[in-house]
């Protein structure tokens, strides 16, 4: 963003954030308040809202039977679809996705996936032909930044409120029964996202300032305190003593995060 | 297909490849390749054979994207479609989408996009063969296409990724073992600046090894740069001689 609007802004951000002070009046590490609901679609297996700030992202969770991949014949799979719904800011159109939202799904996969939140195992109905394909849909339905962290959190919170049927096979056919089982999870991974503004790293960046950082970093930190995925974004750089420094940081405010997820 | 090897580093410590964990695979360069191209360089990392060019600064196309204060760097990663072992298809795939922007995102710092403001610089990269970090080499090739172009640049961009194979943290991981192995962390480096470009990481790494793998990365990086240099050096010598032969 070169706009002058924003370069104003930026010299305003910057001088905040030299006194530790931000736009909106957070400390430098602080989130914005959190809200997280779970279960607001009835119609979806499973579905969450959370609203970060003004940042508002619904995830649904939808399950259908599939084939798995031939690498993985005893595996559930998994995938991870973002629209950036175009009443959700100005900026957004409609259309197929673009690089943003495919590397925002692409982000929340990982950070599900390497952490093996979901027990795939457990997902196979019969080997190699048949088992349940989890699709999670990330509708983000208010831009105000930090689309990743809201999202990611969304994705986790209504994984832990999906349903899977109850079903039964007979003669290779799926028949599907009354009630349901929880979805079986063995991770609940907890994304941090940081923004640095002249060499200072900041939490949580919302709209206003994530036009003016330099550089993004995404962390994933699943039950044990271990890193599952890693993103930096944006076109500014980080020094390896700021990855180290922004890795602690993310770490402690992923413990922070954690607790706002109850289970 | 997926045949999973019994184990990935022997008892000397010695990987599938006949690897130290902290060598590289052999690497070769070339800068200069593309007689149409305005830069360009060929990558041979391991197996990876890489393709990028460089065409700019020149008039954007469309215009409405072009910046009044600043030249645009667009970016596109594509792998041929014979480059691994089941067919890929042509079209651009999500990963695909996703490795072009942070390719580009890696690139851009090093570039003083504040010099030619309302052009665009275009970067094409196509993988030849995949085996393994290609994004990395991607990188290292992409940067010397843009120098070679003659773009001013703070620095040349190198891109390499350490890894966790069997609990060990090791460098440069090559096919079989990104797949078969528990971390991959690709990380692109300007040495000048101290300044980390790219950074990903999938797979579960401690805190510990993380940082083990960043500064392992780094150095893989550092004499991958040698390389880099050595490379664009060899070009303009072979272009002196030219030179000395017709006059």
């Amino acid at each position: 963003m070169s706009s002058l609007v924003t370069r104003v802004k930026l010299k305003q951000i910057e001088q905040l954030i030299e006194k530790g002070k931000r736009l909106d009046g957070r400390g430098l590490t602080d989130y914005r308040e959190i809200k997280i609901e779970q279960g607001v679609i009835e119609k979806a297996e499973g579905s969450a809202r959370v609203l970060m700030g003004k940042t508002e992202v619904l995830v649904g969770v939808k399950i259908e039977t599939g084939t798995p991949f031939p690498d993985t014949p005893d595996d559930g799979v998994m995938t991870v679809n973002a629209e950036l719904v175009p009443l959700a800011s100005p900026d957004f159109e409609p259309g197929p996705p673009d690089e943003n939202s495919i590397e925002l799904a692409r982000i929340v996969d990982r950070g599900i996936r390497e952490s093996h939140a979901i027990d795939t195992a457990k997902l196979c109905i019969t080997s190699g032909k048949k088992v349940f394909v989890v699709f999670v849909d990330v509708y983000v339905l208010n831009h105000d930044g930090n689309l990743i962290d809201a999202s990611a959190l969304a994705a986790v919170a209504a994984l832990m409120n999906t349903k899977m049927p109850n079903y039964e096979v007979k003669d290779d056919e799926v028949i599907i029964k009354q009630g349901y089982t929880p979805l079986p999870m063995t991770s609940h991974p907890i994304t941090v996202t940081l923004g640095k503004i002249n060499d200072k790293l900041i939490v949580d960046p919302w709209l206003e300032e994530e036009q003016v950082i330099d550089a993004r970093l995404t962390m994933a930190f699943n039950d044990d305190g271990n890193i599952c995925a890693i993103q930096k974004g944006c076109a500014g750089y980080f020094t390896q003593q700021q990855i180290l420094e922004g890795m602690k940081l993310a770490k402690e405010k992923a413990t922070e995060l954690r607790k706002k997820l109850k289970w | 297909m997926n045949e999973k090897p019994e184990k990935l580093i022997d008892k000397k410590g010695l990987r599938l490849d006949g690897r130290k964990a902290d060598e590289l695979r052999p690497v070769k360069i070339e800068v200069g390749i593309l007689p149409n191209a305005d830069g360009s360089a060929y990558i041979e990392h391991g197996k990876n054979k890489i393709l990028a060019a460089a065409f700019g600064p020149r008039e954007m196309h469309p215009k409405h994207l072009s910046r009044p204060d600043r030249m645009v760097l667009r970016c596109r990663y594509h792998m041929a479609p014979f480059s691994v072992g089941e067919r890929k298809s042509p079209a651009p795939s999500r990963r695909e989408i996703e490795l072009s922007k942070v390719i580009r995102e890696s690139l851009e710092p090093a570039v003083f996009v504040e010099y030619y403001p309302r052009t665009g610089v275009d970067v094409f990269i196509e993988v030849l063969q995949a085996d393994g970090g290609t994004r990395c080499a991607s990188i290292t090739a992409a940067s010397l296409a843009l120098a070679d172009a003659g773009i001013p640049m703070r620095d040349i961009v190198v891109a390499c990724a350490a890894g966790k194979v069997e609990d060990k943290v090791v460098l440069d991981l090559f096919d079989t073992e990104d797949k078969v192995g528990s971390a991959d962390v690709p990380v692109a480096f300007m040495p000048n600046l101290n300044a980390v470009t790219l950074l990903q990481m999938d797979g579960i790494l401690t805190p510990d090894e993380f940082e083990k793998a960043v500064s392992m990365a780094i150095d893989g990086c550092k004499k991958i740069y040698e390389l880099q240099k050595e490379a664009l050096k060899t070009k303009y010598m072979l272009l002196e001689a030219e030179e000395e032969v017709e006059e």
